[in-house]
C-alpha cells in the first residue's frame, strides 16, 4: 500500500467531440462536476480512468496519468450502474482490487470486511450483487473503489436510480467517507444538492467546455449557465455583459403590462403550472424561460392556466447582477 | 397465442410435419429394430468395450486440448482488435463446413509420414501421428475446435466488456481479468461449447478413419466400429448405434437450458 497521496492533479483533457476541459484539484479536495446531459461529464471521468481515447495531460505529481495503462493509474472509478461483478460476493467484489494488486487473500478479505463494516453492511458480505438493494450495491461499489486506496476517486452519478430516502442516507455517508479520503475525488452529478453538500469546488461543464469553477455557494448564488440556475432554482437573464439572477418568488405575475423598467419585465405563455411547496410555480415561455412562484389564491384569482399569456416583472433590488465572464 | 391471425396454412403445416417425421422415423425405426435380447452381448463384446473406451478417452483428451487452445483463441477474437481478425474468424469456421474425409486428407498432408510437419517430426523423434491413438485425438481436435471456439466466442461477446474495464480500474492485469472476470461471466457458454465440442468429437468418423485407419484398440472408435460391424452383423451395429443415440440425447438433456429452455 502506498502512502497517502499529497499531490495535486493538473488536467487538460480533450476527448474528440465530447470534452475539452482544463482544471486542477488539490489533495483531499472533492470536485463536483455538473452540467446537462451530454455535457461530457462521464467522458471526463472515463478519460481520467483511461477508458476512452483522450489527448492532453493529467499530471498527478510527477506522473502523467494519461501515459499509464488503466491498471497502473491508481484511479478508482465508481461506475454508473455500479458494475459489481455479478459472480462474486460483496466481500469478494471489494477484495478484488487488493488481490489483483497482489495482496494475500487473508489480508484482502480482512480489508474488505473492514470496508463493509465502515459502510454498515458487514452482514451482507456473502451476498451476490443481485441479492443487494440499490443502495447496498452502491455502498459496495464505493467501498470496492476506496479499498484500493486510489490517488483519485471518480464517482459517476452515484445516486442515480436510488430512492430519494436512500439517496439522502447515502449522501451523508459518502460525505463522511470523502472527508476521510486523502486523495482527490471527482463527483459527477446532475443534482445541485450533491454539489452543495459534498463538494469543495464545483466545475460546471456545458457542451464539453468548463464554463464555471468555484465554491458551491458562489456557483449557486451566481450561476453562469441556465442549467445551473435551474438546478438551484434561480431565474437567469443575460443583460449585455452582465447576468441577472433572481428567485422565482421575487417575480410578480400580472395579466397586463406592468409599470417599471423594460429590462425587468417579460411576457409569454404559461408552459406549466405546478404546486411547489406552499406556492404554485409557473414556468413561462418568455425569452428566456422564467420561473415564477405565487400563492395558490393569486393563481386562482388570475385564472392562470397553461397557454395563457402573462407578464412577469421583478424589482431591481431583488436582482443579483454579476459579470457574465470570469 | 390461439390463432388470432387465422389458422396456420396447410401449405406450411404439412411440410413442417413431414420434416418432423423425417427426423423422427429413422430414430424410432432404429430403436424398434434393435434386438434387445442380444443387446447385452453386443455391448459387452471386447471390440465394443475397446471402441467405447477409446472413444471416451480420445474425445475427452481432445476436448481438453480444444479448451486449452480454443479458449484463448475465442478470447482474442472476442476482445482484441488485431489485424486479420476477420480472416482468423473465417478460418475457424472452415472445418465446420469441410467434409470430414477432406479434413482427414488435409491432416495427412500436414502430419502424415511425408507431411510438411509429419516428415521432420518423424526424422527427429521417430514418432508419427497416423494410425495411432494420438492421431485420433489430433483428428478430433481439428474437427471439434470450431464448435468450441465459436460457442465460446459468442458467449464472451455477449458478456458486458465494461466488467473488464471495471477490473482494469481496480488494478487487474488482462490475465487476472480473463481468469477472474471474463471467463466466469461467460461460463455457461464455455460449458455449452465444451459439451458441444465433446459430442462432435465423440461422433467423429470421416477424418479419423481417413487419417488413422481402423485398428481395434488404438484407432477404432465407436463410429468406425459401427461402420465395419454393419457389413457383418446388422444387429450388433444397431446395438452400438443405440449407445451413440443415448449419448447424443444425454448431451441434449445436458444443454436443454441453452436450447430447449426457450419456448
Amino acid at each position: 500500500m502506498s502512502a497517502a497521496p499529497s499531490r495535486r492533479l493538473v488536467a487538460d483533457l480533450r476527448v474528440a467531440d465530447r470534452v475539452e476541459a482544463a482544471f486542477t484539484a488539490e489533495p483531499g479536495e472533492v470536485l463536483a462536476v455538473i452540467g446537462p446531459n451530454g455535457a461530457g461529464k462521464s467522458s471526463l471521468l472515463h478519460a481520467l480512468a483511461g477508458l476512452v481515447d483522450v489527448e492532453g495531460s493529467a499530471r498527478l505529481g510527477d506522473a502523467d496519468l494519461l501515459t499509464l495503462p488503466v491498471r497502473e493509474r491508481r484511479v478508482g472509478l465508481v461506475f454508473q450502474g455500479q458494475l459489481l461483478f455479478p459472480h462474486l460476493s460483496a466481500l469478494d467484489n471489494i477484495a478484488f482490487g487488493l488481490r489483483a494488486r497482489g495482496e494475500r487473500r487473508t489480508t484482502a478479505d480482512a480489508v474488505a470486511r473492514d470496508w463493509l463494516e465502515r459502510f454498515g453492511i458487514a452482514d451482507l458480505a456473502d451476498r451476490r450483487p443481485r441479492e443487494l438493494s440499490g443502495g447496498q450495491a452502491q455502498r459496495v461499489a464505493i467501498a470496492r473503489a476506496l479499498a484500493t486506496e486510489p490517488d483519485v476517486l471518480l464517482l459517476d452519478e452515484p445516486f442515480t436510480g436510488l430512492d430519494v430516502s436512500v439517496q439522502m442516507a447515502l449522501r451523508i455517508e459518502l460525505g463522511r467517507h470523502l472527508r476521510d479520503f486523502p486523495g482527490i475525488a471527482l463527483l459527477v452529478t446532475h443534482d445541485a444538492i450533491d454539489a452543495l453538500t459534498l463538494a469543495d469546488r464545483v466545475v460546471v461543464l456545458e457542451d464539453g467546455r468548463v464554463v464555471q469553477v468555484g465554491p458551491p455557494a458562489e456557483v449557486a448564488a451566481e450561476p453562469r449557465t441556465s442549467h445551473v440556475a435551474r438546478l438551484v432554482g434561480l431565474n437567469l437573464v443575460a443583460d449585455g455583459d452582465e447576468l441577472m439572477a433572481f428567485t422565482p418568488d421575487a417575480v410578480v405575475v400580472s395579466l397586463h403590462e406592468p409599470e417599471g423598467s423594460t429590462r425587468l419585465r417579460w411576457h409569454g405563455p404559461i408552459a406549466t403550472l405546478a404546486p411547489h411547496g406552499d406556492a404554485v410555480r409557473l414556468l413561462v415561455h418568455a425569452s428566456p424561460d422564467l420561473l415564477a412562484d405565487l400563492t395558490p389564491a393569486a393563481a386562482t384569482e388570475l385564472e392562470l392556466v397553461p397557454g395563457r399569456e402573462v407578464w412577469l416583472s421583478t424589482k431591481a433590488t431583488a436582482v443579483s447582477r454579476y459579470a457574465a465572464r470570469r | 397465442m390461439r390463432d388470432r391471425l387465422g389458422r396456420p396454412p396447410a401449405l406450411l403445416v404439412v411440410p413442417a410435419a413431414l420434416a418432423t417425421l423425417l427426423l423422427l422415423v429413422p430414430l424410432v425405426a432404429m430403436v424398434a429394430a434393435t434386438d434387445w435380447q442380444a443387446l447385452p452381448d453386443h455391448l459387452t463384446s471386447p471390440a465394443a468395450l475397446d471402441a467405447l473406451r477409446l472413444s471416451l478417452v480420445t474425445s475427452t483428451v481432445a476436448i481438453a486440448f480444444c479448451l486449452l487452445l480454443g479458449l484463448p483463441l475465442a478470447w482474442l477474437l472476442a476482445r482484441v482488435d488485431f489485424r486479420g481478425r476477420g480472416a482468423v474468424r473465417a478460418l475457424v469456421t472452415v472445418p465446420l463446413v469441410l467434409p470430414p474425409v477432406v479434413a482427414g486428407i488435409a491432416l495427412r498432408s500436414a502430419f502424415g509420414r511425408t507431411g510438411v510437419i509429419g516428415e521432420p517430426l518423424l526424422e527427429l523423434t521417430g514418432f508419427a501421428f497416423p494410425y495411432t491413438t494420438y492421431g485420433v485425438v489430433l483428428a478430433h481436435v481439428f474437427v471439434s475446435m470450431p464448435f468450441v471456439v465459436i460457442a465460446i466466442e459468442g458467449a464472451l461477446r455477449s458478456a458486458d466488456p465494461r466488467y473488464d474495464e471495471a477490473a482494469a480500474t481496480l488494478g487487474a492485469t488482462r490475465w487476472t481479468t480473463f481468469r477472474r472476470v471474463t471467463v466466469p461471466l461467460a461460463l455457461p457458454g464455455v460449458v455449452a461449447g465444451t459439451v458441444l465440442g465433446w459430442a462432435r468429437s465423440f461422433g467423429e468418423f470421416g477424418a479419423t478413419i481417413t487419417f488413422n485407419g481402423n485398428y481395434p484398440g488404438t484407432t477404432q472408435t465407436m463410429p468406425t466400429l459401427i461402420y465395419v460391424t454393419r457389413q457383418a452383423d446388422q444387429d450388433a451395429a444397431l446395438s452400438l448405434s443405440l449407445v451413440m443415440l443415448l449419448v447424443s440425447v444425454g448431451i441434449l438433456v445436458a444443454l436443454r437450458d441453452h436450447w430447449l429452455g426457450t419456448p
